[in-house]
């Protein structure tokens, strides 16, 4: 199994490499190819040229500013998400009698799935809901408190199930600094702010950019919340509801595939310019020599 | 913030942990200590002995359980590590890896606010000093052991504290580099004259920096002395092993006289020097191997027979492991060409026999 572009002719072939070929299998069978075949499909519309999908998606009203209306909520949502988890992950990072619990706290919803955290927020946000009661109670707010079935709705939902992953992810990126750089910035006369400032936030930045990525992904692919607490009709008719209605309301497959192949197009180029700009920042070990 | 002090006095140092039981203990208990301008001081422990309890409470790193901490006549312990201004040199250096090594010693600088153009001129001074001139924009990572060490001692002493902390600085070093880099501390200190405070577990370095060391064990001091009187005259036992009095025999006390006392075991008869009031009818005698030379002491006096069990060639000298007929072990460092069971008398002067009292 020699290529042109073997390290060594005559080098024996490593073969661990050959490990790599069941997860290699993987994602050719379950990703690769149903991703090609959509790709495919979508050039191939039920009428029209090769385009006409495309064409049809980016002219008619009720479908590109679907890719708006999902923007306006995964990029608040994800821009939240992060901001929330990383002071309180910066907080978490030493270990205190209360660390455990705290985080066992703020991460159980993401055992919970998406589908029971929306019913949940029904009875709890609706107008004839808890917080609505509680609020009436302690005369704070009379008016009817509309949460649900509009954006606010879709947005929280979002927060609740991607907040404890956000959080999971920075600070397991926080607790891998270590904490002697802070003393050291401390001996030196850097008080807690600037701490925070010129060690922890350069060495987080790229992590932060990962997770960034990752909770957008997430967020950007919003579908039961959107259903189920939002306006689907609406104002809250995201992308993944513009694609489902195109292959299973009106079994229109190639134009669904090509809608979903704008949402991939969309994450990516987020994705993309995320990462891009992490280039920016140092990246390498986040330790101070020797341990 | 301060630039030079007369007296950082430690008065009754405490720090308390809680051991995983939920029994506390004192890793740090009183330690009262007065450090001079332009003092060198090393604290000198076996791991565990609470020496780097003591620097991190200096720094303020850690808070105390008891006692108190003045630099001068100002109270210091209830200030943050930032309030103090002492430069401190971490064991494993702790340089912040997402900056230039120029970034690196300039980070102090920076934090008291000086610009930009006057931090310049003395990040360069301070890489002179470390001998670095030429490497302050690479990243810690593409630098030696070594050479982020002397980062580390630069980006401490670039803000002219008027004391300097250092961890075991020369513990992630290779055995060459470490007496150079010993060496290299020693210049420094020499050149700033900033009183510095060097925490570590070997004695060879503590005996070659320091003015006065302070010996710990288990949190408590066990003595505070010059290096010659650490080396010679070990205030008791613990520190007499921790120097290097490898020899310690427990035998029956037969007489005492002023601070001669007379020693004797079943074919070991030795007189010494009492270092500690004896109390009870057993004593322990300390002796270093190289103290003991092969050879009839004046008049037999002090003298053993013993056959050589063990040799141990190290070029100059060879470390000899002399058993006597009743099986009393005694380690010399004797001259090379003595072979394994070879029949010796080994002589041990009187002034170097330690007595001390048995546990």
């Amino acid at each position: 199994m020699t290529t042109a572009s073997a390290p060594a002719r005559g080098a024996p072939f490593d073969r661990t490499l050959l490990l790599v070929v069941p997860a290699a299998a993987f994602m050719l069978l379950l990703f690769v190819y149903p991703f090609l075949y959509g790709l495919v499909l979508s050039f191939n519309p039920k009428e029209g040229g090769w385009l006409a999908n495309y064409r049809f998606f980016f002219t008619t009203d009720n479908e590109w500013p679907t890719i708006w209306t999902t923007l306006r909520l995964a990029l608040p949502a994800t821009l939240i998400n992060v901001g929330l988890a990383l002071p309180i992950a910066y907080r978490m990072r030493v270990k205190t009698r209360y660390q455990r619990w705290v985080t066992t706290l703020l991460v159980v919803p993401i055992t919970l799935g998406t589908v029971l955290i929306a019913e949940g927020m029904l009875t709890y946000f609706g107008p004839k809901g808890w917080l609505s009661h509680f609020l009436q109670l302690l005369h704070l707010y009379s008016g009817p408190i509309r949460l649900t079935h509009n954006y606010w709705g879709v947005l929280i939902s979002l927060i609740v199930s991607g907040f404890p992953f956000a959080f999971l992810l920075i600070l397991s990126y926080v607790t891998g600094i270590d904490p002697v750089l802070a003393r050291a910035a401390a001996t030196l006369g850097a008080g807690p702010a600037a701490q925070f400032r010129s060690i922890y936030l350069p060495l987080l930045a790229p992590g932060l950019a990962m997770c960034f990525c990752l909770a957008f992904v997430q967020a950007f692919s919003v579908f039961p919340s959107a259903v189920l607490l939002g306006s689907p009709a609406g104002p809250t008719r995201v992308i993944s509801i513009a694609a489902y209605e195109a292959a299973f309301e009106q079994y229109d497959y190639a134009l669904a595939s090509a809608i979903a192949m704008v949402m991939g197009l969309v994450q990516l180029s987020i994705v993309a310019a995320v990462l891009g700009l992490r280039n920016v920042f140092y990246r390498g070990p986040v330790s101070g020599g020797k341990g | 913030m301060k630039h030079d002090f007369d007296e950082l006095k430690l008065d009754r140092v405490t720090r308390r942990f809680a051991a995983s039981g939920g029994k506390a203990f004192n890793a740090l208990d009183a330690l009262t200590l007065t450090v001079r301008r332009g003092e060198f001081i090393c604290l000198l422990g076996p791991s565990g002995c609470g020496k780097s309890t003591a620097l991190n409470c200096i720094a303020g790193l850690m808070g105390l359980s008891g006692g108190s901490i003045w630099l001068d006549a100002q109270r210091i312990d209830t200030l943050p590590p930032e309030k103090r201004g002492f430069g401190m040199v971490f064991q494993n250096y702790a340089l912040f890896p997402h900056m230039s090594v120029a970034k690196n010693i300039a980070f102090g600088l920076k934090m008291r606010g000086i610009s930009a153009a006057d931090r310049a001129p003395r990040v360069a001074h301070a890489l002179k000093l470390v001998q670095l001139t030429g490497q302050e924009h690479k990243l810690p990572g593409q630098l030696s052991g070594g050479q982020q060490q002397r980062v580390a001692i630069a980006r401490a002493i670039v803000i002219e504290p008027p004391l300097i902390l250092m961890d075991e600085p020369l513990s992630n070093l290779d055995a060459k580099l470490r007496v150079e880099t010993r060496a290299e501390i020693r210049r420094i200190h020499r050149e700033l004259d900033r009183a510095t405070v060097y925490v570590t577990h070997d004695q060879d370095e503590a005996l070659s920096l320091a003015d006065r060391i302070v010996v710990m064990k288990d949190g408590v001091v066990q003595q505070i002395g010059t290096p010659t009187e650490v080396y010679a005259q070990p205030a008791n036992l613990h520190v007499a092993r921790f120097m290097g009095y490898r020899n310690v025999l427990e035998l029956d006390v037969v007489r005492e006289d002023g601070d001669r006392v007379e020693v004797r075991g079943q074919d070991v008869a030795l007189t010494g020097v009492r270092r500690q009031p004896l109390a009870g009818a057993r004593a322990m005698v300390a002796i270093r191997p190289e103290e003991i030379t092969v050879g009839e002491g004046p008049g037999g006096l002090n003298t053993l027979a013993g056959r050589v069990s063990n040799v141990e060639y190290c070029g100059r000298d060879a470390l000899l492991e002399v058993i006597t007929p009743s099986g009393t072990l005694l380690q010399v460092r004797g001259p090379v060409g003595i072979a394994r069971d070879d029949t010796v008398r080994v002589y041990v002067p009187v002034e170097r026999a330690l007595v001390y009292p048995a546990a």
